[in-house]
């Protein structure tokens, strides 16, 4: 990418960047995080930039907030090529991919209405992560597009 | 086999299947044998949604294994009627019985059953999902017909949201079994049935029309189209009227083909069939005792002798 069509956003001080986002989907990855802009955080939305790896992708920074390891569940599962920077005192300090975990538990809900997990029961929902999807280990059903629009966090 | 609750057929394997159908033909033919082996047992019947056969069946496999069973009663008498949630019901149950039988109209809700208890769960029906005692009798009827291998089977009516179909097709897959498929266009089997078939190298052929494909089966295993799955009357009527059979639909099988209907049955079965050696249902839901007698025997006692 040439230097003149780089994202310019200053650096942050403390905390996350989350690089590498499909492209589209860093308004679903601030939904994981519970980001709607109420809070006090400084957040740098980048979507569509040109990518080498992606051809576009989205990128966030986010001053001042850390990731869960639950949050980066669900993240991989949307964004499965994500790069997570933890920022501190303006240094990257640690860089990770992100890697799909076997079961996402109390992050999805069951896209079938007729599924126990969304009776009024003492469950969370769980899912088992497959190549292609996630699966609910109750009631069988599989669930591979549109993912995002069953986080409920 | 030794497995703490049946909630779907998925879960059985080969020689588990084996197993409980062998038990189960040799409770057959020595029943006296194995009455009140579990004599002081209790088992739980809990329908959440009505139930004949199934009921019944569970019912009378207990008693002629000596044990008692309790039940709910209807749901409208129960405390579920006062808003308690199956996992309450299932933790207080539990201490009154030795096993619960579960039928229920949510998907899953077996399997959440079965997380909260631990006592055996089986599952009797659980929404659009499994069925899988009803899946053991259905195996034990085709094996003593016909045998589970080299077999062609079809599977004829709503495949959507047939629980017994879904259960049984998966089931199938432990054997030789050719599996096909009938069904109009919107019920169709489910992406879930159809991703477990296959993982299980199992291949799914499906057809809209019988003709074609009956000459062919050993089996034709009917179910009922129900009303509710149409959003109006004429539909349903023409599209319902496609998938009925009679003995004249029949003149073109093989004559040693074997109809099944896990019933109840409406009209998709004409009475007329009832008269020939194709049919084969009552003695598919009378088999619904020895089955479930080796099924509780397994459960229960660990299918040992």
């Amino acid at each position: 990418m040439s230097p003149d069509r780089e994202l310019r956003v200053s650096k942050i001080r403390n905390g996350t960047v989350i690089d590498h986002i499909t492209g589209g989907q860093s308004l679903n990855v601030l939904a994981i995080l519970g980001i709607d802009g109420s809070e006090e955080f400084s957040v740098s939305i980048g979507m569509n930039v040109p990518s080498d790896r992606l051809g576009h992708k989205d990128i966030l920074k986010v001053e001042g907030r850390e990731l869960s390891q639950s949050e980066v569940d669900v993240l991989s599962l949307i964004a499965p090529e994500a790069t997570i920077n933890i920022v501190r005192d303006y240094e990257v300090v640690e860089k990770n991919r992100v890697e799909p975990p076997a079961e996402v538990v109390g992050v999805l809900s069951c896209p079938n209405r007729n599924c126990i997990s969304n009776d009024d029961e003492p469950v969370e929902t769980r899912f088992t992560v497959m190549a292609d999807g996630v699966r609910c280990d109750y009631c069988s059903e599989i669930l591979r597009d549109r993912l995002a629009e069953h986080i409920d966090v | 086999m030794r497995q703490d609750h049946l909630i779907t057929a998925t879960q059985l394997s080969r020689p588990d299947i084996e197993a409980m159908l062998d038990r189960a033909r040799e409770i057959d033919e020595s029943r006296e044998a194995f009455e009140q082996r579990y004599s002081g047992s209790v088992l739980a019947l809990c329908f959440f949604e009505p139930s004949t056969r199934t009921k019944m069946s569970f019912e009378t496999a207990a008693k002629r294994l000596g044990a008692e069973t309790i039940d709910m009663g209807s749901v409208e008498s129960s405390s579920v009627k006062k808003g308690e949630s199956l996992a309450d019901t299932v933790r207080v149950i539990e201490g009154y019985a030795d096993a619960l039988v579960l039928r229920h109209p949510s998907e899953g809700s077996a399997k959440m059953a079965s997380e909260f208890v631990d006592v055996p769960v089986i599952n009797a029906g659980d929404g659009a999902g499994q069925h899988p005692s009803q899946t053991l009798l259905d195996l034990h009827t085709i094996r003593e017909r016909h045998g589970l291998d080299d077999l062609t089977i079809g599977i004829m009516g709503d495949l959507k949201y047939g629980r017994t179909v879904h259960s049984l097709a998966s089931a199938l897959t432990n054997f030789d079994a050719n599996q096909h498929f009938i069904s109009p266009e919107s019920l169709r089997l489910p992406r879930s049935v159809r991703f477990d078939l296959h993982e299980a190298g199992a291949q799914v052929r499906e057809h809209t029309d019988l003709e074609a494909i009956l000459p062919e089966l050993d089996v034709l295993y009917v179910t009922r189209i129900q009303r509710e799955r149409f959003p109006d009357e004429n539909e349903y009527r023409e599209i319902a009227g496609e998938y009925r059979i009679d003995a004249d639909t029949l003149s073109a099988a093989r004559e040693d083909l074997t109809v099944m209907h896990p019933l109840p049955r409406v009209d998709e079965i004409a009475a007329d069939v009832d008269e020939t050696d194709h049919a084969r249902y009552f003695e598919q839901a009378h088999n619904g005792v020895p089955v479930r007698m080796a099924l509780l025997d397994m459960l229960l006692g660990g299918g040992s002798e």
